[in-house]
Formats: structure tokens, sequence, C-alpha cells
């Protein structure tokens, strides 16, 4: 066990193009540290480049102390989970398994020892002598996660080990990978562009955008206090909605009402307002004393979505529309998540998160109220927060 | 249903029909090798008394007076040590080409290509003078660089295609796992292009084997003519007799190692030996 320390690593491919840009990042010994971002934001090729799999253009890279930039995969003593699981076809689970212990020389009882250990603890057992091509996606992920197990490396990496299984198994995979973990309490770095399972799974969560790190911290952190409109909008599902604002003479003007500017604000002039779908509620529902420290508005209800559990209404705002470039970069994310195509020129779509119990109607008018305590703020010109900054959130900048 | 029969009936014709065409000769050199000489020329499918003489006539003498048993074992040596040594040289250039980026990669393929589309008999003249300035006229190396030179890029070709069909995670997961860059090769990548490996072999085997033209003009005597130069050679008990039944059974001789070779290496031919290696 390790602690891996990134010293501005940078990764320039051969054709110029800077996937990973002067990434600073500590992971302590025996955290299960989450490396999340959307596809090509340079996450895989900083795992990558932790294995020794890609060459380390400048920077260094510590595990253990030690500096590893130049040792190939083999002399770094990390283990890896790979994202199509990358298991050898031509070996029983029981060699895929006992693979790297046979060529590091230890002797036949203790690898077959080892791989039992694990087979045990991934309840693999009966599958010891099948092969990889008549094993289930569930039970080759598992082979691969023993794969890497049986070795007790300084680190494990794991490369959107659960994206090719499907939803429900992914489910029990996530608390199954968990569990490991903590019982293992072997570094971890985990790459996903799964936003549910980085506030899961990770001690730590580092968010990525196009190569730059934007903001580590707890996933509470993350949630609470997001640096920038883009972990905003990337942290949380449904994601955070976002409208244009202004504050003139102490007060902050939203499209849906007028509130005092929050403390530390500390400007006048155009802002970003962000605010998570949980934090709107039907006015009905909340009582008169919660109503007076936010605001309660009429909305147009669009669609309504039930869960169940909660109910999703989503109206629109009017606005001018928000330009940011890590707004742009989320949407590609966000239709995939929330599907919230067809949106018109001049217009925010907003989603509430209700109580079930709400009695609000799809096409009719709804008296919501929104908790503006919760309100983020951002300067729509760097998209950075504005207002105080939490110490652990100023220390990653 | 009634369409499926009538399916299987046509496709049962087709495969007789394509069986027959294939089998026929076989089977009457296999029947003129096994009529005594007086009767080779009868003209019956089925000969109307069996003898081995033919066969037995080939091994007659031992190796040093047999005129089949030297070039048989020079047939197998020649075509053994080519199959070996081009199968290594392939599978190293195979390996480079399907996973590395350097230049001139285009031209190496292009370049096999365009040698193993050469017609050899136009390489036979010089390669001839050359042999005998040299000194390996009528040696297995007289023959093996010739085979070389054509079973190479053959080979090549075969298995660059293998090698790009396997997944490149499968290796980078070896190196992970501490393995050297010749154990990956070795413990992963070559048991994957196995199938391919074991295909390209018997190719070259073949065409060693089937040689003619080079094993006619690159020999002179039994120290290294191979056995379909050696047919070439074979006498009757008179001036006046052809030796028919002879070369029918040496033909049926030559023709087992081949099927043998091919039977071996097929168990080996697993298709979808790297299915689940990675999710498809």
């Amino acid at each position: 066990m390790a602690e891996i320390v990134l010293d501005q690593v940078t990764k320039v491919f051969d054709d110029g193009y800077e996937a990973v840009k002067q990434m600073d990042l500590e992971i302590a010994d025996g955290e299960f540290m989450i490396l999340v971002g959307p596809s090509g934001c340079g996450k895989s090729t900083a795992l990558r480049m932790i294995a020794g799999l890609e060459d380390i253009s400048s920077g260094e890279l510590r595990i253990g102390g030690e500096e590893v930039n130049d040792r190939s995969p083999k002399d770094r003593d990390i283990a890896m989970v790979f994202q199509n699981y990358a298991l050898y076809p031509h070996m029983t689970v029981r060699e895929n398994m006992g693979f790297a212990l046979s060529l590091a020389g230890v002797d036949k009882e203790e690898i077959n020892r080892k791989v039992e250990d694990a087979a045990r603890t991934l309840d693999l057992t009966q599958h010891l002598d099948r092969r990889p091509a008549n094993l289930s996606g569930g039970q080759r992920q598992r082979v691969a996660m023993g794969r890497a197990i049986v070795r007790e490396p300084k680190a494990f990496l794991m490369d959107e080990p659960l994206s090719n299984l499907d939803a429900k198994l992914r489910v029990q995979m996530r608390t199954e990978v968990a569990r490991l973990q903590s019982d293992l309490e072997t570094t971890t770095v985990y790459v996903t562009h799964d936003q549910t399972e980085a506030m899961t799974l990770g001690d730590r969560v580092a968010v990525m955008r196009a190569g730059v790190l934007q903001q580590v911290g707890a996933p509470a952190e993350l949630y609470d206090q997001p640096r920038n409109l883009f972990v905003a909008g990337f942290i949380g599902s449904p994601a955070m909605n976002f409208m244009p604002g202004e504050i003139s003479g102490g007060k902050l003007r939203i499209p849906i009402g007028e509130v005092e500017a929050p403390q530390g604000a500390g400007r006048e002039g155009k802002v970003i307002a962000g605010i998570r779908p949980e934090n709107f509620e039907d006015a009905e529902i909340v009582g008169d004393l919660t109503q007076e420290r936010g605001i309660t508005f009429e909305a147009e209800i669009d669609l309504v979505e039930s869960l169940g559990s909660d109910l999703y209404a989503y109206f629109h705002v009017e606005s001018e529309g928000i330009q940011s470039d890590q707004l742009a970069d989320l949407v590609g994310e966000r239709l995939d998540e929330t599907g919230a195509a067809g949106m018109r020129e001049g217009e925010e779509q907003i989603v509430a998160r209700l109580e079930p119990t709400s009695k609000v109607r799809r096409r009719e008018k709804a008296q919501l109220w929104a908790d503006t305590a919760k309100l983020h703020l951002f300067d729509p010109e760097s998209g950075e927060r504005l207002g105080e900054k939490t110490a652990a959130s100023a220390e990653a900048g | 249903m009634k369409r499926g029969s009538r399916d299987y009936v046509l496709w049962s014709i087709g495969i007789v029909v394509v069986l027959a065409f294939a089998l026929i000769p076989v089977i009457w050199l296999i029947s003129i090798s096994l009529k005594p000489p007086n009767e080779i020329t009868d003209q019956r499918f089925i000969p109307a008394s069996v003898s081995f003489d033919n066969y037995k006539s080939l091994f007659e003498g031992g190796i040093d007076d047999s005129p089949f048993l030297k070039p048989l074992i020079n047939s197998i040596a020649i075509a053994l040590i080519t199959t070996v040594v081009a199968i290594t040289l392939a599978s190293f250039t195979a390996y480079a080409i399907a996973r590395l980026e350097f230049p001139g990669k285009r031209l190496i393929l292009a370049g096999a290509l365009a040698i193993a589309m050469f017609p050899p008999i136009s390489t036979v003249g010089p390669l001839f003078d050359m042999w005998r300035a040299l000194g390996i006229y009528d040696t297995y190396l007289g023959l093996i660089i010739p085979y070389l030179t054509f079973a190479l890029p053959l080979a090549i070709y075969v298995l660059v295609a293998f090698f790009r069909e396997i997944p490149w995670d499968l290796e980078q997961a070896a190196q992970v796992d501490g393995a050297t860059p010749w154990q990956a090769f070795r413990k992963v990548i070559l048991p994957l292009a196995a199938p391919g490996v074991f295909t390209a072999a018997i190719l070259v085997f073949i065409f060693c084997w089937n040689d003619f033209v080079f094993a006619i003009s690159l020999t002179s005597s039994d120290a290294s003519r191979t056995v379909p130069a050696a047919l070439a050679f074979f006498t009757g008990e008179s001036t006046f007799t052809a030796p028919t039944g002879s070369i029918a059974a040496a033909a049926v001789v030559v023709t087992i190692p081949i099927i043998v070779f091919v039977l071996i290496f097929q168990r080996r031919i697993v298709s979808g030996l790297t299915a689940g290696a990675v999710k498809g």
C-alpha cells in the first residue's frame, strides 16, 4: 500500500493534443479516489499514466514516495481492472487470477491458496476451472477484480470497471467494489464518467474537464460547494438548474423572483444562479414558516415525472440564454441523463424535485417554492463560484 | 418443412458432386498403386487383384538403393526447417507490423506481397548460377533459402491479419500483471494467435512440400532431392516399361504426411478461441 502523488503531470500526444494539463493530485494511502468527468476529459489518460501504459510528457509521478516516471508497468506494483476486463481467453479463471503471481515466481501452492481465498471473497469458487468465454458479464467483471486483488498490490487502478454491466448488476457490483475496497484498504484510483458511482464510491472525487482538474474533494463537498459551473452541473442527478441573474443594490434578481443578495457575493452585475432540483418544493406542502426564507412563485408545469418516491416537475423560465463554455461541455452529458432536449430560444428548463404527494399537474399553473438559501452563484465570464469558499476547495485550487 | 427437405436434397447432391470431383482422381491413384505391374493398363477402376509390390519397390534396398526413401527424408526435413524458420521470423515481423507504428511499415507489407507474387521460374536461372558459385547447389540450404523467400511473405500476411484481431488491452493487462514484453508476447499473444500460426504453418509446409520448380532445378542427387523431383527420375523395370505403378504408390505415400499434418493442426485451429476475452 502506498500513496500516489501526481506533481504537475502533463500528457501531450504525438499529434500535439494535450490530454492532461499539469495535474496535481495527492492520493493518500488507502484512499478511494474517483476521477470523474465527461468522455475525453483526460481521466483515463491520467489513470494510464499512473499504470505506466502511457508515457508522462512532463511532471512527476510518485508511488509510495518513489518517482516511477520511467518504470515499466511491471515494476510499479499496481493492479489494473480494464473497462473490457481484458481477461486472458486461453486461461481458466484460476490461471487468469494467478497469472501475475506465477510471473512473479510465487510457488504453486501459495498461488492456489491466494487464488482460492480471492475466489471465496468474490463468490467465484465454483467457476475457477472455467474459461472467460463461458462466464456471464458480472462473473467476468469479478474475475477481473479477482486478478487485481490476489496480487495485494500497492494500488488498484480501475478504468470504468462497471460500465459494461447492465443497470441492475452495476448497482450490485458498485456496493461490492465499495465493500472490497474498505475491507482491503488498498489505495484505489477509479475512473468513471458516471457521477452516481463517483458520489457513492469515493472517499474523495476529482472532477476533470478538458485535461484540467476542476475540483478535488469529498462527494458532499463537491455537491454543496462546487467551485465552478462545470462541477456544479456535472455532479448531481438530475443536474443543477441554471438561470441568469443580476445583482443590483444588494438584491439578486432571478427569473423566479427577487431575494437579498447573499453575503460575500461581493459584486454587482450579471451572475449565473444555480439551484438543485431538491431545493424546490410544492408551495402547498411547505409550512408558512419555511416559506418565508425562500421565494414562492407561479410556474406552468410542462411535464411531470412520478418515480414513486419522488416527483419531478419540469417548467421553464424566461431567459436571454446563458453562455458558458463550461456548461456547453455538459450539454451532451445532460441530454443523456435527463433528455432535456427541445428547449426553445429564450427559455431555460428547470427541474424541480417535489414530494410525491404534490398535486401539480401537467400544463397547469402551480405555486412552487424555492429555498433561496441554497442558491449557488457563479461568475458568467469565468464560471467560478461567487461567495465564500471552503478551506478545502480553496486548497485544491 | 417441404422447402427444408428440398434444400436438404439439393445440398446433398451438391456435396456428392464436389466430393466425387475431388476424390475420384485420388481413388484412381490408389487403385493404380495397388495393381500388379501386368494389370496396370487393364482400364479397370477397381483392381482385379490387390498387390503391394509397387509400395515394396519404393522402399527396397534401404536408404542407399531405394529411389524414394532418401528424397522422402529430404522433403520432410526441408519442409519442416523452412516452416519453423518462416513462422518464427514471420511472427516477430507480423507482431511488429500489427502493433507498432514505424516508417516503412506499408513498404514492408507491399514488398512482402510483391515477392510472394513473383513468378518462381524467373528466379531459377540466376539461382542455379549463384548457388553453384557459392557451393550450396544441391544442398538443403540451397532449397530452404528460395522456399523462405516465398513462404515468409505468405506467413507474414496471414499472421498480420491474426495479430490485428487480438485485443491490445490483453497485452497491457499482462504488462500490468508484471510481464516483460517478451513474456506478454509468449504467454498471452502467441497462444491467442495459435490458430493463425498453425494456419500459416500448414500453408508454408504445403508450399514447400509441393514445390517442383526449385526442387528439380537446384538439386542433382539424392543428397537434397525432394520427392516431387525424385518422382521424375523414377525408372521402370526395363527401358520399355513405364514406372506408372511406383509413381502412383509414391504419390499416395507423399500425400499421407500432408493429411496427418492438417489433421494434427486442425484440432488446434479452434475457432472462437478469443471469444470472451473482452466484452464485444
